[in-house]
C-alpha cells in the first residue's frame, strides 16, 4: 500500500501508482508545436520552442476526437502550475503508458482527470520540496507560477532547471491535496482544443496519415455473407499487377499486399473476383426483428428490484401480454396503496451502427529475426505461421492499447512483451467500431512481408458491413398507477445482446477480432455477458427508474446466439431504455391527464435530477408553448442520470411531423458538476444529441438472410446539414460536486423527448424506433 | 516504362505546382494527393463521393477526389485544403473554425472547408439556411453542425469586411 492513511486511490491511479508513469519534466526548449502527441513514427512533428521546458502527461486514456486530452491537460496544468502550453500530452503506448483499461464510459475525466489531480499536486510538492532546498527558504516561502518557484528575494528555480527523474520514482501517496475547487484558474475555463489547429490545416494527425518509410498498403477481402466459407481461390489475376507484394490466405481470411495503395485495391477486387465462397443463410427475418430477439435463447437475470412488495400486480407477473388495460386486475397491496390502473408497452430498436466519418484503419511492422520468415513476392504465403518470435509493432486508433495488445498476442500466439500499440488518433469511434479489427488485419498482413509496414484502411461497405453494431433490442415496460396516477410500480423487461464483445472482454473464448474468427480453426466471436449494474450495466444501462417509485423490477433476457456481432456503442442500453421508460412514463402522464414536466417532478426525488428537468423545462419555453405552438409541431421532454451515476440531462425537443419528422430545436440541461471545460463539454453534448437525433429519427442497420445491406451512405443515411435541429445548451453550475461524465448522457434523453414531442404533435405513439415516415405510418396504423 | 512498383508517369497540377507521379490513369486523385505527393488533408471517407472528406477543387469547382480517376484531371487546376490559404496564413473558414472550435473529430472537416471556400466564393453573403445546403455532401458524425455553420457565416463576415483577403480564395 502506497497510499497515505486514510486516503483511497482513484482505481486507475491503485492500479498505476508510480508518480514517474504518470508524468516527466522534460528541460531545455522542445521543438513541438502541436501540445499533443508528437511522437508518431512517420507522423509530423514540428512547430515552436518552449523556453524553459515542458511536462510531459502520459494518461493512459486516449483523445477519441472530443477533446478529452485538452480536458485531462487542465488539470495537470492547474495543479503543477504551469501554463498550459507546456503541457505536452502523450500517446497511449503499450509498455509506457499506465494501463487505465479502455477510454469508455464518460469516465475519463471522472476517473483519469481524478488520478492526474492526485499525481499532478504531489509532484508538484515533491518539487516545491525540492526547490525550497535549492533556494534554502521554507517552501510557504515560494510562489509557483509558470512552474517558476519563487523566493521572496527575488531568486528563483523551476521544474525545469530541477528536472530530476528521480523525484518522480515513486509511488503515489495520495497525501498531498490538490487545490481547492475555488482556487482554479485553468479548470473552468474554456481553453481551446490543443489537437485541432493540425487537424483543420491538413497536416497529418490521424493514423490514416502515418507513413513511415518503406510503407506498404494492405486490403483484406471480406466474405460476401456473415458465416461464408472460402472453398476456392484463384490468384493469378492478382498478383499480375504490377507492385503486388503478396496474397494472404487463412481459412477464409484474404488480404494482399501492394507497393501502392491504389494497387492495393485494384488487387483486392481481383482476388474478389477469384474467390469462390460456400454461403447459407444465417441471420434472422429482418421483417420480424422484434419477434426474433424475444424468441430467440436468452438467460434471463433479475438485474435490479425493489425489495418490498413483489405481489403487486405488474411485478408478479411475469410477463405482462395484454394491451394498455384500464383497471387493475388484482387488489391494493397495503403499503403501495390503492391500484387504479394498469399500463404495458412495448419499444424496439434497430441495430445501429457506429459510421465513423474515417473507416477503420491500423498500421503494422512485424520484425523477424529469421529471414526464413520473409514471404516470397508473388505468392500465397500462411500468415499463421508466426513462429521464431517476430516482434510486432502496430499503430491503431483503438481505445484500449494493452487490452488490444493482449488480445493480439491471443489471436497470434505472440507474447504481449512482442508487441507494442501506440495509439494514434482516428475519426471519431462513439465505441468500438472496427479499430481492433483492423489492427489484426494490419498485424496479419505485416508478418507476411516482414520489415515492411503495412497500413490497412477498411473500405466504406466494410465499416457499415462489418464492424460491430449498437444492439438490437425490445423493451417492454408496465407500471401499475393509483387513482390520481402516481406510479405505484414499475417493471422494465429487456431482450437483446449483450453491449461489449470488446477484445479482453472474454478471455476464456475466442479472440474477439473479425479476422480471427474468419482465419483456419476461427471460431464466431461470443455474445456479450452482461457487466454488474454497479458498473453501469450493459443492456441494463438506465433501466433502474430515476424516479422515487415504491417499488420497481428490472428483468434482462440476455440472448445467448449473436446473429449479427454487436460491441459497445455510445451509451449502450441507455439509449433504448430511456427512449423506452421516459416514453412510457409520458404514456402515463397523458393517462393521467398531468403534463410531463410537472409527472416527472412529482415523481422525482433527487434535487439535481428535477433542477435538470426544471432548467430545461423552462429554458426552452415550455410553459408559453400552447400561444407559440406552430401547426404540425409538438415538443416532449426526457430525462436520464447516465449510468444513474454520471452526468444527470434534461432534453426538450421540438418537432414538426406530419408523416415525416423534422427535430427544429433542443433545449438541453446537463449538470455534470466540476465542469473542465464548458465549451468542450457543451460541444460534446450538443454533438451527442445532435448524433442522437440521426439515430432516433433515421438510422437502420438493413440486412438479409445472408448479410448487412446498408453498407453505404445511401443505404445508412445519416443526418445532414440542412436538418440538424438548434440546439442550445445550458450547464447548471458545480456547486462543488465532483466532475461526472459527460460524453454520453444527451442520447438517451434526446431519443425520448423526440418520441414524446412527435406524440405532442401527432397523438399517435410511436414505439419502433427510427421514427422513420414508414414507422410512424405504421403506428397510425396500428 | 514500368519499374516493379508499376505506373508510368503522369503530371498533375496540385497547388499552383506541376508535380511528376508514377501510378496509372485511372488511379483516384485521392491517392495521387495522400501517398505520391504527401497531401495528407484531403481525406478518403466512403470512396463512392457520397460524404465529402475527400473533397478538392478542380478549377475552382468542389470535386470529390474519392472516384476521380486521373486521367480526368490532366491539365485542371488541383486544389487541396493545404493550398487554400496563403503561405502560413490558414484560409478565413479555417481561422473561424478554429475560433468557434467547431469540430470534435475533425475528420470530415478538410471537405467542410473546401466546400464552405467554394460556396463563399460564389455566394460572399450567404444565409444559414445557404450555407447548411451547400454542406449537405459533407457528412459529420460528432455533431459539429451547428458550430461549423456558425464558423462559415462568420467566415463569410470578415471576407465581406475585407475585400483584401479574397486574395485567399
Amino acid at each position: 500500500m502506497s497510499a497515505a492513511k486514510g486516503i483511497v486511490l482513484p482505481p486507475s491511479l491503485a492500479a498505476n501508482p508510480r508518480l514517474g508513469d504518470w508524468l516527466r519534466v522534460r528541460p531545455g526548449g522542445v521543438k513541438d508545436g502541436s501540445a499533443e502527441g508528437g511522437v508518431v513514427e512517420g507522423g509530423v512533428v514540428e512547430g515552436g520552442v518552449v523556453e524553459g521546458g515542458i511536462v510531459e502527461v502520459w494518461p493512459g486514456k486516449v483523445e477519441l476526437g472530443q477533446g478529452v486530452l485538452t480536458a485531462l491537460a487542465q488539470v495537470a496544468a492547474e495543479e503543477l502550475d504551469v501554463g498550459l502550453g507546456r503541457v505536452r500530452m502523450m500517446p497511449a503506448v503499450t509498455g509506457l503508458s499506465p494501463d487505465e483499461g479502455y477510454t469508455a464510459g464518460s469516465m475519463s475525466v471522472q476517473y483519469s482527470g481524478a488520478a492526474l489531480r492526485l499525481v499532478c499536486a504531489e509532484a508538484r510538492g515533491l518539487y516545491l520540496a525540492a526547490a525550497a532546498a535549492r533556494l534554502g527558504v521554507t517552501e510557504d516561502k515560494l510562489t509557483v507560477a509558470d512552474g517558476e518557484f519563487g523566493a521572496p528575494d527575488g531568486r528563483a528555480t523551476s521544474y525545469w532547471e530541477l528536472a530530476d527523474d528521480r523525484l518522480l520514482d515513486r509511488l503515489a501517496t495520495g497525501g498531498y491535496p490538490p487545490k481547492p475547487v475555488s482556487a482554479y484558474r485553468l479548470v473552468g475555463t474554456s481553453a481551446p482544443r490543443l489537437d485541432l489547429p493540425d487537424k483543420l490545416t491538413g497536416r497529418p494527425r490521424y493514423a490514416h496519415d502515418l507513413s513511415p518509410d518503406g510503407l506498404c498498403y494492405g486490403r483484406v477481402v471480406r466474405p460476401p455473407a456473415r458465416g461464408a466459407t472460402l472453398t476456392g481461390l484463384d490468384t493469378t489475376a492478382a498478383l499480375a499487377l504490377p507492385g503486388v507484394l503478396t496474397v494472404i490466405r487463412d481459412g477464409s481470411f484474404l488480404g494482399v499486399v501492394a507497393e501502392r495503395e491504389e494497387v492495393a485495391l485494384r488487387a483486392a477486387d481481383r482476388l474478389r473476383a477469384g474467390a469462390v465462397w460456400d454461403r447459407h443463410p444465417t441471420l434472422p427475418d429482418a421483417a420480424d426483428l422484434p419477434g426474433f430477439l424475444v424468441g430467440a435463447p436468452a438467460e434471463t437475470t433479475v438485474l435490479a428490484e425493489t425489495t418490498v412488495l413483489a405481489e403487486t400486480t405488474v411485478l408478479a407477473e411475469t410477463m405482462v401480454s395484454a394491451e394498455t388495460t384500464g383497471s387493475a386486475e388484482t387488489g391494493e397491496p397495503p403499503a403501495l396503496g390503492q391500484v387504479g390502473a394498469s399500463y404495458e408497452a412495448t419499444y424496439h430498436r434497430p441495430y445501429l451502427a457506429h459510421a465513423s466519418m474515417g473507416p477503420s484503419t491500423a498500421t503494422a511492422l512485424a520484425t523477424a529475426d529469421n529471414s526464413d520468415h520473409a514471404s516470397d513476392s508473388g505468392s500465397a504465403s500462411d500468415s499463421g505461421s508466426a513462429q521464431n518470435g517476430p516482434r510486432l509493432r502496430v499503430w491503431s486508433h483503438t481505445q484500449g492499447v494493452y487490452q488490444l495488445r493482449a488480445e493480439l498476442a491471443r489471436a497470434l500466439a505472440l507474447d504481449p512483451g512482442d508487441i507494442t500499440v501506440t495509439h494514434v488518433a482516428g475519426a471519431g469511434c462513439y465505441g468500438h467500431n472496427g479499430a481492433d479489427d483492423a489492427a489484426l488485419d494490419a498485424a496479419l498482413l505485416a508478418l507476411a512481408v516482414p520489415g515492411r509496414p503495412v497500413q490497412v484502411v477498411w473500405s466504406r461497405a466494410d465499416e457499415l458491413g462489418w464492424a460491430p453494431f449498437g444492439a438490437a433490442a425490445v423493451v417492454r415496460l408496465a407500471a401499475d398507477t393509483d387513482p390520481a396516477g402516481e406510479v405505484l410500480s414499475w417493471r422494465h423487461e429487456i431482450w437483446g445482446n449483450g453491449h461489449s464483445t470488446r477484445p479482453g472482454s472474454n478471455p476464456a473464448g475466442p479472440a474477439a477480432l473479425l479476422a480471427a474468427s474468419h482465419r483456419a480453426g476461427g471460431a464466431d466471436i461470443e455474445p456479450a455477458a452482461e457487466p454488474p449494474m454497479a458498473r453501469g450495466g450493459g443492456a441494463g444501462r438506465n433501466a433502474v427508474p430515476p424516479y422515487a417509485f415504491p417499488a420497481h423490477q428490472v428483468v434482462n433476457h440476455r440472448l445467448l446466439e449473436m446473429p449479427l456481432r454487436v460491441s459497445a456503442l455510445r451509451s449502450l442500453g441507455a439509449f433504448v431504455n430511456v427512449f423506452a421508460a421516459e416514453s412510457f412514463l409520458d404514456e402515463l402522464a397523458a393517462a393521467a391527464g398531468r403534463d410531463p414536466v410537472e409527472y416527472r417532478l412529482s415523481h422525482l426525488a433527487d434535487p439535481r435530477a428535477r433542477a435538470v428537468v426544471e432548467a430545461a423545462a423552462r429554458r426552452s419555453g415550455w410553459d408559453d408553448w400552447p400561444a407559440r405552438r406552430a401547426e404540425d409541431a409538438g415538443h416532449g421532454i426526457g430525462f436520464a442520470r447516465y449510468k444513474n451515476s454520471a452526468a444527470y440531462c434534461a432534453v426538450v425537443a421540438e418537432v414538426t411531423a406530419v408523416t415525416e419528422v423534422r427535430v427544429r430545436r433542443l433545449t438541453i440541461a446537463v449538470d455534470a458538476g466540476l465542469i473542465i471545460n464548458p465549451d468542450g463539454a457543451a460541444n460534446q453534448v450538443e454533438g451527442g444529441a445532435i448524433q442522437a437525433v440521426s439515430w432516433t429519427l433515421k438510422e437502420q442497420v438493413r440486412f438479409d438472410r445472408y448479410g448487412v445491406t446498408s453498407d453505404t451512405w445511401e443505404t445508412y443515411p445519416i443526418l445532414t446539414f440542412s436538418e440538424v435541429p438548434a440546439v442550445d445548451v445550458e450547464l447548471l453550475p458545480g456547486d462543488g460536486n465532483p466532475a461526472l461524465g459527460i460524453g454520453e448522457t444527451a442520447q438517451g434523453p434526446t431519443a425520448a423527448a423526440i418520441g414524446n414531442a412527435v406524440y405532442d404533435a401527432l397523438g399517435v405513439r410511436v414505439r419502433t424506433l427510427p421514427l422513420t415516415e414508414e414507422n410512424v405510418v405504421a403506428a397510425m396504423e396500428a | 516504362m514500368e519499374d516493379e512498383r508499376g505506373g508510368a508517369p503522369v503530371t498533375v497540377l496540385v497547388n499552383g505546382q506541376r508535380r511528376e507521379v508514377r501510378t496509372e490513369p485511372d488511379t483516384a486523385l485521392l491517392y495521387v494527393l495522400r501517398n505520391h505527393l504527401g497531401l495528407k488533408g484531403t481525406r478518403f471517407g466512403c470512396g463512392l463521393g457520397l460524404c465529402g472528406a475527400c473533397l478538392v477543387l478542380v478549377d475552382g469547382q468542389p470535386a470529390y477526389s474519392c472516384d476521380m480517376p486521373l486521367w480526368a484531371v490532366r491539365d485542371k487546376e488541383i486544389t487541396t485544403v493545404e493550398g487554400l490559404g496563403m503561405a502560413g496564413q490558414p484560409h478565413p473558414v479555417t481561422k473561424a473554425l478554429i475560433a468557434g472550435q467547431a469540430a470534435q473529430c475533425g475528420y470530415c472537416l478538410s471537405g467542410v472547408i473546401i466546400a464552405a471556400a467554394a460556396l463563399l466564393k460564389r455566394n460572399p453573403d450567404p444565409s444559414d439556411e445557404e450555407v447548411r445546403g451547400a454542406l449537405d455532401g459533407n457528412l459529420c458524425r460528432c455533431g459539429s453542425h451547428n458550430r461549423i455553420v456558425r464558423a462559415v457565416l462568420a467566415a463569410a463576415a470578415e471576407l465581406r469586411a475585407g475585400p483584401q483577403d479574397r486574395a485567399h480564395l
